[in-house]
């Protein structure tokens, strides 16, 4: 079958890498792989390179993947439009994208309205981003990524300003829109609702990786405990 | 027993430097010459004044039309410029351009004006070339580390973190667009000032009149057309708004547009013959003689012209540059919130003391407005031929300029409730904590100084500028641009070592509206 084929390929590897942040050694002679298919759960206390892991990954496809990071780097004198246009740059030439700063065009406009109305932007899609809420910028920030239609989303805590409600949602958007998701989540309950696999962090390497269906909430409990 | 504790402060490097900078300023005074050689100072002065409190406007025409002019050059010339400077700044991580760049910017608008006067005579054209070029070297410098310092996760989050061009439009050029708008406003400012010294050497502009009015002294007359030049500087932010820009645009080009007459037989002629050096027209390169010829032509003028206004040059600017600093430190309490109002009073206080501010502002802002070649122009009438009206002209105008920024950067200092006032807030408070500032902003007017010391030279200050004007009065354009290059070069290397100095004592080296 053409899904197992895919699914037993690995899309990230790393075998015995050392990470680093600025410098310091983040995650100590990592070994892992991640394949097609897979929705993962980067979890662990702050600081403990979840971050780092996921510009790691990003660097191994760069080609490949939606990025949606913590500070989403929106311009924020630009609408929310442009915001998420943002992420289908490439597809156009440069006199297309100039046009469309100037004055959004038609076929620009059909392809980000529909983002925006799933993300609930339609309001706000010509305000400038520095007039939205924390968690519409963030949801903006999502719409970027999924104007880009690629197979694997990685996120950095892409939901954590908006209400667990919400971010439900959003993170079963970004599971439908994606065949493989990667994201870093400080929601135990969220990462184990939206997951298929946990990847647990602590003191620079990986203490926990297993199905999400074998977990409990307090299985990860000790994650956060002191080292 | 003692122990002697070695001087650990931050300070004391910044203290060391200025130390250094001071006893070359004072070791130059030895050297050059600023008597006062006319014989009544005081008698030049009180006519002048006299002028100044009777402006009066022989031909409304004529001061209209030069008014017209010096605007119309000013904006014409900014608007080339910021295109120009802008298609640099997109290739300003280039070494080349960015080389480029200063070069441009370091010949004079005096200089590229008094150039393309050989070949384009007293065009329009001239006049907006004459701006254009060295605008387009300055914006460029300005918008290329515009561009460097914007945000970089706007561009990075993106996907394969793009260099392209879409990518600029996108998630750059609208992050420094709003500084961009208000430095290239701020330019329109100096071009206005650059346009009317145009007319020293014979644009149309309001200098022409100037010059004339105040050779004739005139002073009544020059009054009229200097009030005209600082009213249209004083007003530009109440009319020259952006989204009136294109009016005024279409107005300018239709009023003044860009034109000469070239002769092309004049034009190769000048490029291929007049600017070449005297022994090397009409001979073969490689031939020893004429290498020979070249030398000696080169060390005749090495003796004669360059080094000695090199030397003035370069002492005159070191002068300069300290009266300025030391201007500049004076002058700030004029526009610091801390000196003039501390904003606590009640009612008619602090209605009082604001309206103080203001004025104390105004002040600064007027002596920012009088253009250096101007100022110098007016000393040397009363003080006679010497180097103390230049030091004069260029420590005011600068020092008005740094002392402006300077107090509206106290503004953002914090002060406990407790600190003391007066002087000891400026000594203890205030100084120590604007110093680094204030020295960033030094380093920067650095270049302009050196700049604007060599165009004096045609005020018949012995600097570089002295012997370019001469060369040209006596169509000897081979060594007039030989010169200008000796003196582009100059200007480069001061900027470059300013540059080192500000990395060195790590100071803030983002542009401002210097």
């Amino acid at each position: 079958m053409l899904s197992d084929r895919i699914s037993h390929r690995p899309l990230f590897q790393f075998s015995d890498q050392t990470l680093h942040y600025q410098g310091r050694t983040v995650l100590d002679r990592l070994s892992l792989s991640i394949v097609a298919g897979e929705r993962v759960a980067l979890v662990g206390g702050s600081g403990v390179g979840k971050s780092t892991l996921l510009k790691a990954l990003r660097e191994q496809l760069p080609d490949q993947v939606a990025w949606c990071p913590q500070q989403p780097g929106l311009v924020p004198m630009l609408s929310t439009f442009h915001n998420i246009y943002m992420g289908a740059l490439d597809n156009h030439s440069l006199l297309y994208n100039l046009a469309n700063l100037i004055k959004p065009l038609p076929a620009a406009r059909s392809a980000v309205e529909p983002i925006a109305k799933l993300l609930g932007l339609e309001q706000q899609l010509f305000s400038s981003t520095d007039k939205l809420s924390g968690g519409q910028q963030q949801r903006t920030s999502i719409g970027r990524a999924l104007i880009q239609k690629r197979a694997i989303f990685l996120g950095d805590e892409p939901v954590a300003n908006v209400d667990e409600y919400q971010g439900d949602a959003l993170l079963q958007l970004i599971c439908q829109r994606h065949q493989t998701v990667v994201l870093a989540l400080h929601d135990i309950a969220q990462a184990l609702s939206t997951c298929t696999r946990i990847i647990g962090l602590k003191d620079g390497a990986i203490v926990l990786d297993a199905p999400s269906n074998q977990l409990q909430a307090s299985d990860l409990a000790d994650l956060y405990g002191a080292s | 027993m003692s122990t002697t504790h070695p001087t650990n402060t931050s300070a004391s490097a910044l203290r060391n430097l200025s130390l250094w900078f001071a006893v070359s300023a004072l070791l130059c005074l030895f050297i050059i010459d600023i008597d006062i050689s006319t014989t009544d100072p005081w008698a030049e002065l009180g006519l002048m004044t006299a002028g100044a409190l009777s402006p009066s406007v022989w031909s409304w025409p004529t001061l209209i039309s030069s008014l017209a002019n010096t605007f119309a050059f000013a904006l014409q010339g900014v608007t080339f410029g910021a295109i120009g400077g802008f298609c640099l700044a997109l290739g300003y991580r280039f070494t080349l351009v960015r080389a480029f760049c200063a070069f441009i910017r370091s010949i004079h608008e005096l200089f590229w004006a008094l150039l393309f006067m050989q070949v384009a005579g007293l065009s329009s054209l001239t006049g907006l070339l004459a701006i254009a070029i060295p605008y387009a070297g300055t914006l460029a410098k300005i918008y290329g580390e515009l561009f460097e310092e914007v945000d970089p996760a706007a561009a990075n989050n993106l996907p394969r973190s793009g260099r392209n061009l879409s990518y600029f439009f996108y998630t750059v050029l609208p992050l420094a667009w709003r500084s961009m708008a208000s430095y290239t406003s701020y330019r329109v400012e100096c071009a206005i000032r650059s346009s009317a010294i145009l007319g020293f050497v014979g644009l149309p502009t309001l200098g022409f009149h100037l010059e004339t009015a105040l050779s004739d002294g005139n002073y009544s007359e020059a009054a009229a057309f200097f009030y005209a030049l600082l009213l249209l500087i004083g007003s530009l932010r109440l009319w020259l708004h952006l989204r009136l820009l294109p009016v005024y645009l279409i107005a300018v080009f239709y009023y003044l547009p860009p034109q000469a007459t070239i002769s092309w037989q004049l034009l190769v002629r000048f490029v291929s013959e007049d600017i070449v050096p005297t022994p090397l027209r009409g001979q073969s390169l490689y031939s020893g003689e004429t290498l020979n010829s070249v030398g000696h032509w080169f060390n005749l003028l090495w003796q004669q012209q360059i080094w000695p206004g090199l030397i003035n040059t370069l002492l005159l600017g070191q002068i300069s540059l300290v009266f300025t600093g030391l201007l500049a430190l004076a002058l700030l309490p004029l526009n610091s919130s801390l000196f003039i109002s501390r904003g606590r009073f009640m009612g008619r206080g602090r209605l009082l003391s604001g309206w103080t501010r203001g004025a104390g502002d105004s002040i600064l802002i007027l002596l920012r407005s009088l253009p250096e070649y101007l100022l110098a122009f007016v000393g040397l009438l009363i003080l006679g031929p010497s180097m103390l009206p230049a030091i004069l002209a260029l420590g005011i105008h600068n020092g008005a300029i740094i002392g402006h920024l300077l107090g509206r950067y106290t503004d953002e200092i914090n002060l406990r409730v407790d600190a003391s006032r007066g002087a000891t807030l400026y000594f203890y408070e205030v100084l120590p904590r604007i110093y680094r500032q204030f020295l960033a902003f030094l380093f920067y007017r650095w270049e302009v100084i050196l700049r604007e010391t060599a165009i004096l030279g045609i005020l018949g200050i012995a600097t570089l500028g002295f012997y370019i004007d001469s060369a040209f009065e006596t169509f000897r354009f081979d060594v007039a641009l030989l010169l200008i290059l000796v003196s582009a070069a100059l200007n480069m290397a001061v900027d470059q070592f300013a540059r080192y100095l500000r990395r060195r004592l790590q100071l803030k080296t983002t542009p401002e509206s210097l």
